[in-house]
């Protein structure tokens, strides 16, 4: 019989703590800077130029299709021999950043294309320019649409920094290993951090469903 | 499982018993063969293992090579693993063990032995050009170590509280943080360094501080006294004459210091 002592872990609860803000601060870097990124790759691939919608179906097809863990040793390991060197921190951002980009723009896309030709038309007709009726008439419904799929994408990138500690990111899941290797209360250890990421989930869940109609697509 | 270990091994010792009772006659038998069957690691560098030449090679593999030299006898190396290398001894199918054998009262009940012949140890390493005179400097600076090991134990407790540990999640994730600059400092264990100063020696990595040293004996068979005092004797001289702090040096990039008889 396994008997439990969460007392040992809860004892080092600012480590813990410490280690939520991190994965959380992460998290809202990567999430705003992904969305972005996925929108203008979304652009690219649908009214962009040709060679431009090329590069960038390359650019998802690639992500898309290689593990986040090795995208991020990449960063983090094979940048360096480049000169380029990132602190485990900002290789996560931009690992994040990376591979969230190539999964909106997907999602964004389908929203785009989904959009009923006539609207585009519409607004032309009313001699609007074509960025216009991209950002005025294209995008804020094309989001509206997807807005729960690119919820559950940014979720699944919360829960993906876990790798992170891979490379001494000090977030949440680095400080549980931390924790157990020192006490050896892995069981322990491991049960709360499972906790504390699902109330990571559930309240950015809650959070995105919130902000998106306010401040993404209005209205 | 305990009992019939137990078992077997009650059982081997009345096998070996008649081979027993002409104890301390390893020495003369060797000399006789004019050959010595030395048993040696090949899966753990820099101590033993298999080169591109695929014949064994490091410092268990030198030592085992002096001794031979030394005896005046053809050396005949016996490729055994951490967990078989005292079954070796007992079952007499080698004469000795070199093979990174720390010493501690469980096994001196079964095998017995010589004096140290090589370090084993957890260590700070870095840059040549890096300053790191002890534990103190390493305030400001980014360590590398593989958490959980004796290592990070160790370190955790010797380091100042503004040195930036990073913790791996393996000895290979800490090993490419070195290499790859993500980290300036790097504190593992004497094997996993040599290896990996071995193969990049663009890093300049050299020894820095020691964390914790636990060194290597051979293991003779038990009551092998005779064969037993000989190797100390080569032990001694080799030591004397710096053999052994050049081995080290050459497989571990540092002097074998002060090794207990």
């Amino acid at each position: 019989m396994v008997t439990l002592d969460f007392g040992a872990v809860l004892a080092e609860w600012p480590l813990l703590l410490r280690g939520m803000g991190t994965t959380a601060a992460l998290t809202a870097i990567s999430a705003a800077l992904g969305l972005g990124l996925g929108v203008a790759c979304a652009w690219a691939r649908t009214w962009g130029p040709r060679p431009l919608a090329l590069a960038v179906a390359g650019y998802v097809e690639l992500i898309r299709n290689t593990p986040f863990i090795v995208q991020l040793f990449f960063l983090f390991f094979g940048l360096p021999s480049l000169g380029v060197r990132l602190s485990p921190e900002a290789a996560s951002v931009l690992a994040m950043v990376i591979n969230l980009g190539a999964y909106a723009a997907e999602i964004v896309r389908a929203g785009i294309e989904s959009t009923p030709r006539g609207q585009v038309e519409a607004g032309l007709s009313l001699a609007l320019t074509r960025a216009q009726v991209f950002t005025r008439i294209v995008l804020p419904p094309s989001l509206s649409r997807v807005w729960p799929a690119m919820t559950s994408q940014i979720v699944i990138v919360m829960l993906g920094s876990a790798v992170c500690g891979q490379i001494a990111a000090q977030e949440l899941s680095y400080f549980a290993n931390l924790i157990q290797s020192r006490n050896f209360r892995a069981f322990e250890s491991y049960i709360l951090a499972t906790l504390l990421y699902l109330t990571l989930a559930v309240s950015l869940r809650q959070l995105l469903r919130w902000a998106g109609p306010r401040f993404i697509f209005g209205r | 499982m305990q009992r019939r270990q137990l078992v077997a091994l009650g059982l081997a010792a009345l096998a070996l018993a008649p081979l027993a009772a002409p104890a301390q006659t390893a020495l003369d038998e060797v000399m006789a063969k004019k050959a010595i069957t030395i048993a040696i690691p090949t899966d753990f560098p820099p101590y033993g293992f298999v080169g591109t030449d695929l014949k064994p090679q490091g410092l268990d593999v030198d030592v085992a090579n002096l001794i031979g030299s030394k005896l005046g006898v053809k050396v005949e190396l016996l490729p055994v693993t951490s967990a078989n290398r005292i079954p070796y001894l007992q079952t007499r199918k080698a004469q000795l063990v070199i093979s990174t054998l720390g010493k501690n009262p469980e096994r001196e009940k079964v095998i017995d032995f010589t004096a140290a012949y090589s370090p084993f140890f957890q260590a700070v390493f870095a840059a040549r050009s890096l300053p790191v005179k002890s534990f103190a400097d390493l305030a400001d600076k980014s360590v590398g170590v593989t958490r959980g090991a004796i290592e990070d134990m160790e370190l955790t407790r010797l380091a100042p509280p503004k040195a930036d540990i990073k913790r791996f999640e393996d000895n290979n994730a800490t090993v490419s943080a070195f290499v790859s600059g993500q980290v300036q400092v790097i504190a593992t264990g004497a094997s996993v360094a040599g290896n990996m100063m071995q193969r990049n020696p663009q890093l300049g990595a050299e020894f820095k501080l020691l964390i914790k040293d636990s060194p290597n004996f051979i293991g003779v068979a038990k009551g092998e006294d005779k064969l037993r005092a000989k190797v100390n004797e080569i032990i001694a001289a080799a030591k004397a004459a710096g053999e052994l702090d050049a081995l080290a040096r050459k497989w571990l990039g540092r002097p074998a210091g002060d090794l207990p008889n």
